[in-house]
């Protein structure tokens, strides 16, 4: 067996341990670990991007990772654990499908994410085109994770983790897009992340809950 | 060439031999460690020898409506378990008795005298017995998908499913970092916990009637039988723990049946078994109890951890 680059060797561990930590997340109950876990998948994502980086030669890359390091690991949990004291929504209500039948569920959009993605790495020539599968099983994952969730938080740790796995997407395909596009995103991000803490205080407001389950009654009474 | 043959021979009832003598030694290390990581005083490393000793000179006694199985079971079940000791590599990999049996028919052989031991405890009809016997047998099939999948992991990485090849072929291969193999070694911890009734699944220690799962099964036996089965269970520890030792710190076994290679081999072995014996007695102090119905989903973890290991192999290749 040949021995791959070390840096190369860190890098496949990086990915693995992000698919670890979405897989983390679909069976995270408490919504402060939850928040945790993105920061923890925020890390990962930037010492990748730092890794990448440094192995390319890509410029850009290391403002990207500055981007990921303040916004997916300082800022946004820092709001997200601000938001949880404010609201006092610590543990999520058992999630639609139980623990163990949604981890087999998720082992099957991971076979199916790498099947999908076989054709892409085949074209792509990039020396991570391999985790790109991840890539598409983390963005799958955390569908899984907003799927089967009710409290509006979890939703948005969901929404923010898929963010995450577009983003490794894009770094392993093509190393990154284009600063433009990745500063419009992270701002994307940002903005939605304020509104939707607005919106988690009216939604509670209204229905004393934030359990999304509430807002499929809103459709008015024929 | 018959020379040799008589030293694979050799090698093959040293391993044996090993395993029958040291499996209670382990046993009371773990407890030993145990007792220490908690700050109780611990009992001496021999006393799982000297209760097996005191078993084995009671009379014994049985139910009166008990069939024959219940007899030969524990008979059954130590023999399996000295089997499967023969088939694992644990000081060498030169194994005459291993191309019988590889990873998959070992499993198959741990199945057995889980299946024995399950009839066995049904056998009285006493309701703890049944109860026990019922836990085991959802753990069972829980945890061996989970195994399987470790062994199927290790397979791949060495294209073998013997355990000597695998071990060979594993010491052998260049260094690096290899997600696969350490989801697998989490799998395989954690399969290891739950198969040996240790804590977070069941505690050994306790006879506390809604909690147990094999001291429940135990219940009914006395004497030479109660003793064989308490050493199958030290065994079953051992053999879990060499299975370890093959797959995921394969070095320092005897690649030959040299006696000065089996020489040198044998304080690593130890070496290695009071690594393992610490980090078991660490992760069951530092662990709680799970309720019994928590215990498929943290076999279900070990099962996902195992194939993420084999998904990663398959495709990062690392």
């Amino acid at each position: 067996m040949t021995a791959l680059p070390l840096d190369l060797q860190i890098l496949n561990a990086l990915a693995a341990l992000l698919l670890l930590v979405s897989f983390a997340m679909l069976s995270q109950r408490r919504i402060v670990t939850l928040v945790s876990l993105l920061a923890l998948q925020g890390a990962l994502l930037c010492a990748a991007t730092l890794l990448l980086a440094w192995r390319t030669g890509e410029n850009h890359l290391y403002l990207s990772a500055a981007l990921t390091l303040a916004l997916k690991v300082i800022f946004l949990p820092w709001l997200l654990y601000r938001l949880i004291r404010r609201l006092g929504v610590y543990w999520d209500t058992e999630p639609l499908l139980n623990i163990s039948g949604t981890m087999l569920v998720g082992l099957l959009i991971v076979v199916f994410a790498f099947g999908l993605a076989q054709p892409i790495a085949a074209l792509a020539s990039t020396a991570m085109r391999s985790a790109i599968g991840i890539a598409v099983a983390v963005v799958l994952l955390a569908f899984l994770t907003m799927i089967t969730r009710r409290k509006a938080m979890s939703q948005v740790v969901g929404f923010l983790s898929m963010e995450n796995g577009l983003f490794f997407g894009a770094m392993s395909a093509t190393y990154g897009m284009p600063m433009i596009v990745e500063l419009g995103v992270a701002l994307d991000v940002l903005v939605a992340m304020l509104v939707l803490g607005v919106f988690f205080f009216q939604i509670r407001e209204q229905f004393d809950s934030l359990d999304l389950h509430h807002l499929e009654a809103l459709k008015e009474e024929d | 060439m018959n020379a040799v043959t008589a030293l694979e021979w050799f090698t093959q009832v040293l391993e044996v031999i090993t395993a029958l003598a040291a499996a209670p030694l382990l046993f009371g290390w773990v407890n030993q460690c145990r007792a220490w990581l908690q700050n109780r005083s611990a009992p001496s490393l021999l006393q799982p020898y000297r209760s097996i000793r005191k078993l084995f000179h009671k009379d014994a006694v049985l139910a009166t409506n008990a069939s024959p199985l219940f007899r030969i079971a524990p008979y059954v079940i130590f023999g399996t378990m000295a089997a499967a000791a023969a088939v694992i590599p644990s000081v060498g990999t030169h194994l005459p008795f291993t191309p019988v049996a590889d990873g998959i028919a070992l499993v198959g052989l741990l199945a057995t005298a889980r299946v024995f031991q399950a009839l066995a405890a049904m056998d009285v009809g006493t309701a703890f017995g049944t109860l026990g016997a019922r836990r085991e047998m959802m753990i069972g099939f829980l945890a061996e998908p989970a195994l399987l999948m470790v062994i199927f992991v290790a397979s791949l990485l060495s294209a073998s499913t013997a355990l000597p090849a695998i071990a060979e072929q594993l010491a052998s291969q260049a260094v690096g970092i290899y997600p696969s193999l350490a989801f697998t070694a989490v799998a395989f911890t954690m399969v290891l916990l739950a198969e040996n009734a240790r804590i977070p699944v069941d505690n050994p220690a306790t006879h506390l009637e809604l909690t147990m799962i094999h001291e429940a099964m135990l219940l009914e036996y006395s004497a030479r039988h109660l003793a064989l089965l308490e050493w199958a269970a030290t065994l079953k520890l051992f053999n879990y723990t060499c299975i370890g030792f093959a797959l995921f710190a394969p070095w320092g076994t005897a690649h030959s049946e040299t006696p000065q290679a089996l020489l040198a081999a044998l304080p690593i072995f130890g070496l290695k078994l009071l690594v393992a014996g610490g980090g078991i007695a660490l992760v069951e102090t530092l662990s709680a109890k799970l309720r019994v119905f928590r215990a498929p989903e943290f076999l279900a973890t070990a099962f996902l951890f195992a194939v993420l290991g084999l998904l990663v192999r398959l495709l990062l290749g690392a």
